[in-house]
C-alpha cells in the first residue's frame, strides 16, 4: 500500500461512482480497471492490462453518464478513462448492460465450436468462465457454424484453431506490442477474419508462448502442452525460472510427478507477466531417459558401475581426503547449493579453490564481480528510470530476454535511448532502434570511454566483457567518470547467487573479501570452525591448470559441461588425470571421467532460490512432490559428514537460513585494478576476428527434447560484412567455412551489419559450437572462405 | 424544373466537361485563386458561415470540422477525401468525379490553405478504375496548369474494394498501409489522424461544394435549403423510377417532389417502401413522400439522411428478399473487429434465409429484432448500426409479409416481376 500512498503524491486522483459504490482512482484508469479496485468485475476478452486497449471484443459494455448526461448506448469499459462526476452502471445494476453482455456472449459463442471436452482450455477458460457468469442460460442461434481446418501450425510450438478464436486481437497486439514480433497479424474479414502469419514464415518468435498464456479460448495451444492434461488434474507450484539471470516468476503445472507445462508468473517488478519460450518450453531435461537415478562408482576395471549411496559417499570421501582438492561448480546451481560448495571448499577441503564461472572468464572479470557486483543493487527499476541505456558486450534479446522486454518497453512508452557498444547489429538492436556503436572483436573498451552517459544512465555489461580484456576496466572507469549505474548481467540463472554466496576464490559469502583477516573471522565464527584458508583461491582455469600439472589431486564439480570451458579438451584431460566427484543430474563430459558420480535434484524437484541479475532472490518449491531427488548442498553436507568434516547443511531449509543469517558485508571492500586493454589482432587477407555469443535458443543441454522449441530458433549462419562477401565471393545463403589451427565450421553464410575485419557464429548452436569446434569464441584470429 | 439548383452538376451535359479547359471555361480555379489570397481562417469562417454539412452521412458541418484543426503546432496537417463510395444505393460522387474531378480538385485546394495542409491524399475505392483514372488525369492536368504543386499536393490512393474503408478511421489505417478496420477515438483525427498528425477527412461532396461557396459568398449557399439544412445537394434515385439518375436540389425537397422530377415510379407500379440515404437508414414507405429530405425531417421521421440515396423499390419487391440482400452485403463487408457486427451479421443473414425461404417461423421475427438490439449500438463503429437499420425498419413497417412467409411457406412474390426484364420474360 505503500506505493500508492506514494503515487498519490503525484498523480491526480479522480473519483467515480460504480453501481453506487465511489472508488478514487489515478486520472487516466480506465473504467474496467476502476471497477476491479471495487471487487466488480466486468467481463471481458480483449482487454488486457498490459496491451494497448482495442475495444473490440464489446463484451465489457456498461451505461455511463458524466455531469447527468448518459450516454446514448452502452460503452465499452476498457477503453473509457474515468473522469470526474462519472457514474457507472455495470451489469449488475444496469439491465441495458446487462442485457448487451449477455447478447455479446451469445455471439462469441455463436461460432465457437462445443469442443470443450476435448479442448486444453476447458476448465481454465476465460469464454467458459464468463459464459457460465454473463450469458444466456440457453443457445438460440442453431444455424451453420463457421468451420475451419483445426488445428494448424503458425509455429512448431504454437498451433491454431481458428474457430475457438473470439478474434480478441491479444495475441497480435502482445507480437506488436510487446514483443515487437509482428510476425501474427488478422487476416481476411467478418467472421471469417483469422490469426495468419505471413505466407511461408511462421511465427518464430522468442516470446511466442505468451500468446497462448493470454489467449482467453483454446485458440492458440502449445504444441507440447495439446491434450496432455486436464487443468483441474494439474498441481500447480510457483516457482522460478533456472535458464538466465532474468529472473522470472514462473509456474510450474505437474501431473503425476511430470511437469506437464510451465507458465509465466505474474511479478510486476521484473518479468511483468510475460517470459520467453525458453523458460516456458524447456523442461523435459528433468524427465529425460538418460536422467542420472542412483550413485555411480568407478570400478577398478575403470567402469562407472551403480552404487549406494554409502558405497558411494565412502569411495568420495577416501579420494578427497587429505587430497589437494578444489570446486567447480557451474553457474546453475542455487544460491542455496552454491553456499552449500562454497561452505564445503572452505570446511570440508580447506581451500579456497572455487570457481562457479563454467566459461570463458577473466581476472579482471572476478576483480570487477568482487567489487562491483557483489552486493549490488542496480534493478530493472532503473532501467525504467534510465535516460539512456548502454549495452556493453550483450545482446538483450538473445542473453536475457526479459531485460530486453523491458528496455522495448521503455523505447516504445517513452523512447528510451539505447547505445549498443557491439561487434555486430542484431534484431533486439533494429527493434530498440539502439545507436550501434560498431568496434571490431576486442576493440570495444575504447568505444565505451566515449559513451555520452550521465548519473541517470545505465550500463548493462554482459558476462562477455571477460572476453575482450580492459573491458570491464572501462566500464568502470565511465561509470565513476559518468555516475552511470552499472548492472552486470550474466547468463546463467545461479551466477549471481554463487557469487554472494562465495563460491569464488577471492570471496566469502555475503562478499567478504579472502584477503580480509576479519571478514574471515566473522565467517569462521558463524560456521564454528577454528580458521578459513587466507590464500586466495584458484580460477576455474587456473584450477584446470592445476589438475593437468598435479598441483591439485582432486576436484569437486557440480553442474558443469567441460565443453563450456575454454580449452575443453584440455579440461577434460585434466579431469581425467584427477580424482573427480560429479554432482549432476545427467551424463556429461565431466560424468563421463569422474570416479564417483552423485545424483542430484533438477530445479522442479526441489526447493531454493536464485539470484537474478539484480540480486533479487527468486525463491522457489519443489514442483514435483515424490522426487526421491534432492539438492546438491544436502549431498555436500552427507558428504563433508563422511569426511569428518561437517557442514552441518542438510536441508536447504538450513541452508537459507544460516546463509540469510550471515547477512552482508559491512567492512572494507577491495579495490578494482583496471587491466591494460587488449589490442586487436592484425588480420590478412582470408582472415577476420572471431566473434560470437549464445543464441537463446541453441543446443543448450537444458534444452535438450524439446523438438518443438527446436523449430523456432534462428538459423544457423556465419555473419560477415558485405566488404567481406564480395572479397571472398560470397553471398547470403552461401556455405562458408570458418576455420583455424583446431577445427572448422561450415553453415550459410549471411551479409549483415557487422565489423568488417570481424565473422560472427553462433556460439552453440546446431552445426557452429565454437568452443568445441575452434576452441575459440572472441578476438581470435580465423580463416573464413567460401566453402 | 424550378426545383433543381444544379451547381455541381451544372455543366455535366458539356460532352467535354470532365477536362480542365472545360472547367476552366466555367469559371474553374477562380475560387481557390480568391481563396489563397485570403487569411485561411477567413476561409473556415465562411464555411462555417455557409452552413455546409457534410455529404458523406453524418452531417457534420465541414467549417466546424476543419477548425479542429489545432493551428500552430508546428506539424503536418492533412486533408484525406472520402471517395469510397460502397453504400449500396449511393452513386453520388462517382458521376461527379466522371463528370466534373476539377471541382474536387480545386476544393482541396481551397481547404488544404484553409486547414493548412501541405498535402492532400484522396481515398478512392478500388473496383472504379475508370472514374479513378479520370480524375488521375484531372490531377495531372491541374499539376501542368500550376494549380497544384506549389505548396499544395494531391495524391490519388486507390483503396482495395473494402465498405468499411469508408468508415474514416478505417480509410486512414487503409491509405497508411494497414488493413482497414475501424481506430479507437480519441483520439480523432483532427488531432491524431493520417500517420498520427491533425488530419481532416471529408466525403467528396462536401469538399466539391466549397468552390461555389468561395465565389458566391455564404449567403447564396445559405439562400438555399432549410433553416438547419442548408444549401444545395445531389440526391441519387434508383430503382423502380422511369428515369433514375441525379437530381440536385436544395435541402428539404421532399420525394415526391423528386419522382416528379424523375418521371414517377415505373408505369404501372406504386411505391411501396424507400431508403432516404442508402441501405444503412431505416426504410421509409408511401407514407413518407412528403417528409422534407432534409438532415432533420429524415431524422424526425426515424431515419437518417446519410448519402441522399434514394432507392425506390414498387409494389412487386419482397422486402424480405430485398432486406436480405442487404443483410448479406453487411456480412461480407464486416471488417471482423467487433463481435456485434462480425458474428450478429453471419446469424442474420441465415434467420433471414429461412424467413424469406419460408422454413422460419414467427419466433425467428422475434429472435431477429432482439439480435439487432444486441448489436444496434453495441458494434463498435456504425457499420454494425446500419446492419440493423434495414431489418428493424422492415418488420416495423411490413411485419404482415414477413409472417405471409411464415405461412406461405415461402416467398409470396415473384422475383422476376420487380426485375427491369419483367416484361420481357413471360
Amino acid at each position: 500500500m505503500t506505493t500508492t500512498q506514494e503515487s498519490s503524491v503525484a498523480v491526480e486522483m479522480i473519483t467515480v461512482v460504480i453501481d453506487g459504490f465511489e472508488v478514487s482512482v489515478p486520472k487516466g484508469t480506465l473504467v474496467i480497471r476502476a471497477a476491479e479496485k471495487l471487487g466488480i468485475q466486468i467481463p471481458r476478452f480483449c482487454d488486457h492490462p498490459l496491451l494497448d486497449p482495442v475495444g473490440a471484443c464489446r463484451q465489457c459494455l456498461v451505461d455511463v453518464e458524466i455531469n447527468g448526461r448518459a450516454f446514448p448506448k452502452p460503452q465499452a469499459s476498457c477503453t473509457i478513462p474515468v473522469e470526474p462526476n462519472m457514474i457507472v452502471k455495470t451489469q449488475l445494476t444496469s439491465p441495458v448492460a446487462d442485457k448487451a453482455q449477455k447478447g455479446v456472449m451469445e455471439l462469441l459463442l455463436g461460432n465457437h465450436p462445443l469442443d470443450c471436452p476435448v479442448c486444453d482450455k476447458g476448465g481454465e477458460c476465460p469464454l467458459q468462465n464468463q459464459a457460465m457468469s454473463n450469458g444466456r442460460a440457453d443457445a438460440r442461434l442453431d444455424g451453420y457454424k463457421r468451420t475451419f481446418e483445426k488445428p494448424i501450425n503458425i509455429s512448431s510450438s504454437v498451433l491454431l484453431d481458428r474457430e475457438r478464436c473470439v478474434l480478441c486481437a491479444r495475441c497480435t497486439r502482445f507480437s506488436a506490442q510487446i514483443a515487437s514480433d509482428p510476425f501474427i497479424t488478422l487476416n481476411e474479414r467478418g467472421a471469417l477474419q483469422q490469426v495468419g502469419i505471413y505466407e511461408n514464415d511462421p511465427f518464430k518468435s522468442y516470446f511466442s508462448g505468451n500468446t497462448v498464456q493470454i489467449c482467453p479460448v483454446g485458440a492458440l495451444t502449445g504444441a507440447s502442452y495439446r491434450f496432455r492434461a486436464r487443468p483441474f488434474d494439474l498441481v500447480s507450484t510457483p516457482s522460478a525460472c533456472e535458464h538466465c539471470a532474468s529472473g522470472c516468476d514462473m509456474r510450474t503445472d505437474v501431473r503425476r510427478g511430470k511437469t506437464l507445462r510451465r507458465l509465466a508468473g505474474d511479478d510486476p517488478s521484473v518479468n511483468e507477466e510475460w517470459n520467453c519460450d525458453k523458460g516456458r518450453w524447456a523442461f523435459k531435461y528433468v524427465t529425460s531417459v538418460d536422467r542420472l537415478t542412483q550413485p555411480l562408482v568407478r570400478n577398478s576395471q575403470g567402469e562407472l558401475v551403480a552404487a549406494s549411496w554409502p558405497e558411494a559417499l565412502a569411495a568420495a570421501a577416501a579420494g578427497l581426503k587429505g587430497k589437494r582438492a578444489a570446486v567447480l561448480t557451474g553457474g546453475r546451481v542455487t544460491t542455496e547449493d552454491a553456499y552449500g560448495y562454497s561452505k564445503f571448499a572452505r570446511v570440508a577441503l580447506g581451500t579456497n579453490d572455487i570457481d562457479y564461472r563454467a566459461r570463458v572468464t577473466s581476472d579482471e572479470e572476478r576483480d570487477f564481480l568482487t567489487t562491483h557486483v557483489v552486493g549490488s543493487s542496480t534493478t530493472y527499476r532503473d532501467i525504467d528510470a534510465a535516460d539512456h541505456v548502454a549495452l556493453v558486450a550483450f545482446e538483450p534479446e538473445e542473453e536475457s530476454p526479459i531485460v530486453f522486454l523491458r528496455l522495448n518497453k521503455n523505447f516504445k512508452k517513452r523512447g528510451l535511448k539505447v547505445s549498443a557498444v557491439a561487434t555486430k547489429g542484431s534484431i533486439a538492436m533494429d527493434k530498440l532502434k539502439a545507436e550501434f556503436i560498431k568496434v571490431a572483436p576486442g576493440a570495444e573498451a575504447s568505444a565505451v570511454a566515449s559513451l555520452p552517459l550521465t548519473a541517470k544512465s545505465v550500463i548493462l555489461v554482459g558476462e562477455r566483457a571477460s572476453e575482450s580484456a580492459g573491458l570491464f576496466s572501462a566500464v568502470v572507469a565511465l561509470a565513476s567518470k559518468t555516475g552511470a549505474k552499472i548492472a552486470y548481467i550474466p547468463r546463467r540463472a545461479g551466477e549471481r547467487g554463487a557469487l554472494e554466496a562465495g563460491a569464488l576464490g577471492t570471496v566469502l559469502p555475503g562478499g567478504r573479501p579472502v584477503s580480509d583477516a576479519s571478514a574471515r573471522v566473522d565467517i569462521a565464527a558463524a560456521w564454528g570452525v577454528d580458521s578459513l584458508p587466507a590464500q586466495p583461491g584458484r580460477t576455474a582455469s587456473q584450477i584446470i591448470e592445476a589438475l593437468a600439472s598435479d598441483q591439485l589431486d582432486a576436484v569437486v564439480v557440480g553442474g558443469v559441461d567441460a565443453h563450456d570451458l575454454p580449452h575443453g579438451r584440455e579440461a577434460i584431460a585434466a579431469l581425467k588425470n584427477s580424482f573427480v566427484v560429479s554432482l549432476e543430474i545427467a551424463p556429461s563430459s565431466v560424468t563421463a571421467v569422474a570416479d564417483v558420480v552423485l545424483p542430484v535434484a533438477a530445479v522442479t524437484e526441489k526447493s531454493g532460490s536464485f539470484l537474478n541479475w539484480e540480486g533479487r532472490p527468486r525463491a522457489f518449491d519443489s514442483a514435483v512432490a515424490d522426487s526421491h531427488n534432492r539438492s546438491d548442498v544436502r549431498i555436500l553436507s552427507m558428504l563433508a559428514d563422511a569426511l569428518g568434516e561437517p557442514i552441518a547443511l542438510g536441508t536447504v531449509t538450513a541452508s537459507a537460513r544460516e546463509f540469510n543469517q550471515l547477512g552482508s558485508w559491512d567492512g572494507a571492500r577491495t579495490s578494482f585494478t583496471p587491466a591494460a586493454q587488449g589490442s586487436t589482432p592484425s588480420i590478412s587477407a582470408n582472415e577476420a576476428i572471431l566473434t560470437s555469443w549464445r543464441r537463446l535458443l541453441d543446443m543448450g543441454t537444458l534444452q535438450r527434447g524439446e523438438d518443438n522449441l527446436a523449430g523456432t530458433r534462428r538459423p544457423t549462419v556465419a555473419v560477415i560484412s558485405s566488404q567481406r562477401a564480395a572479397s571472398i565471393g560470397a553471398q547470403t545463403g552461401d556455405q562458408v567455412r570458418v576455420s583455424n589451427a583446431h577445427g572448422s565450421i561450415t553453415i550459410p553464410v549471411l551479409v549483415e551489419d557487422i565489423h568488417e575485419d570481424a565473422v560472427w557464429i553462433p556460439r552453440n548452436s546446431f552445426a557452429s559450437q565454437a568452443l568445441v569446434a575452434l576452441d575459440a569464441v572472441h578476438g581470435d584470429v580465423v580463416t573464413v572462405v567460401k566453402a | 424544373m424550378s426545383k433543381l439548383t444544379p451547381v455541381l452538376s451544372a455543366h455535366w451535359d458539356q460532352p467535354d466537361s470532365f477536362t480542365i479547359e472545360a472547367y476552366t471555361r466555367n469559371g474553374g480555379y477562380t475560387a481557390s485563386k480568391k481563396a489563397l489570397a485570403m487569411d485561411p481562417d477567413a476561409v473556415i469562417q465562411l464555411v462555417k458561415d455557409s452552413g455546409l454539412r457534410g455529404r458523406g452521412g453524418a452531417g457534420f458541418p465541414t467549417g466546424m470540422k476543419w477548425g479542429f484543426i489545432p493551428q500552430g503546432d508546428n506539424k503536418d496537417h492533412y486533408l484525406v477525401v472520402n471517395a469510397d463510395e460502397s453504400e449500396p444505393g449511393t452513386c453520388k460522387d462517382m458521376p461527379l468525379l466522371m463528370a466534373n474531378p476539377h471541382v474536387l480538385v480545386e476544393g482541396c485546394i481551397i481547404a488544404c490553405h484553409a486547414i493548412r495542409a501541405k498535402h492532400a491524399f484522396i481515398y478512392i475505392r478500388g473496383e472504379v478504375t475508370h472514374v479513378a483514372r479520370r480524375v488521375n488525369a484531372a490531377i495531372a492536368d491541374a499539376y501542368k496548369a500550376g494549380h497544384l504543386g506549389n505548396g499544395i499536393d494531391l495524391t490519388l490512393h486507390i483503396g482495395a474494394g473494402a465498405y468499411i474503408c469508408g468508415e474514416e478511421t478505417a480509410l486512414l489505417d487503409s491509405l497508411e498501409g494497414f488493413r482497414g478496420q475501424p481506430r479507437l477515438r480519441p483520439p480523432f483525427p483532427a488531432i491524431a489522424g493520417l500517420y498520427a498528425r491533425p488530419t481532416v477527412v471529408n466525403n467528396v461532396e462536401s469538399i466539391s461544394a466549397v468552390p461555389a461557396i468561395i465565389n458566391k459568398g455564404a449567403e447564396w449557399y445559405q439562400s438555399m435549403g432549410t433553416e438547419k439544412s442548408k444549401g444545395a445537394t445531389l440526391y441519387s434515385l434508383s430503382g423502380h423510377v422511369n428515369n433514375p439518375g441525379q437530381f440536385e436540389a436544395p435541402l428539404g425537397i421532399t420525394l415526391r417532389e423528386i419522382l416528379e422530377l424523375a418521371g414517377g415510379i415505373r408505369h404501372g407500379h406504386k411505391l411501396k417502401f424507400w431508403t432516404p440515404g442508402g441501405s444503412s437508414t431505416p426504410l421509409f414507405t408511401d407514407a413518407h413522400l412528403d417528409i422534407p429530405l432534409d438532415y432533420e425531417g429524415v431524422s424526425a421521421a426515424g431515419s437518417m439522411l446519410g448519402t441522399k440515396a434514394l432507392q425506390i423499390f414498387d409494389e412487386t419487391t419482397c422486402v424480405v428478399r430485398a432486406v436480405l440482400r442487404w443483410t448479406e452485403f453487411y456480412k461480407h463487408e464486416s471488417c471482423g473487429k467487433c463481435t456485434p457486427c462480425r458474428e450478429g451479421t453471419w446469424w442474420l443473414v441465415q434467420i433471414l434465409r429461412d424467413l424469406e425461404n419460408g422454413t422460419g417461423t414467427e419466433a425467428d421475427l422475434e429472435k431477429l429484432l432482439d439480435l439487432c438490439d444486441n448489436i444496434m449500438g453495441r458494434s463498435f463503429c456504425a457499420l454494425g448500426d446500419g446492419a440493423t437499420s434495414p431489418i428493424t425498419s422492415s418488420i416495423k413497417y411490413f411485419r404482415d409479409e414477413y409472417i405471409a412467409h411464415v405461412t406461405n411457406g415461402a416467398c409470396p412474390f415473384d422475383p422476376v416481376k420487380s426485375t427491369l426484364f419483367a416484361g420481357a420474360v413471360n
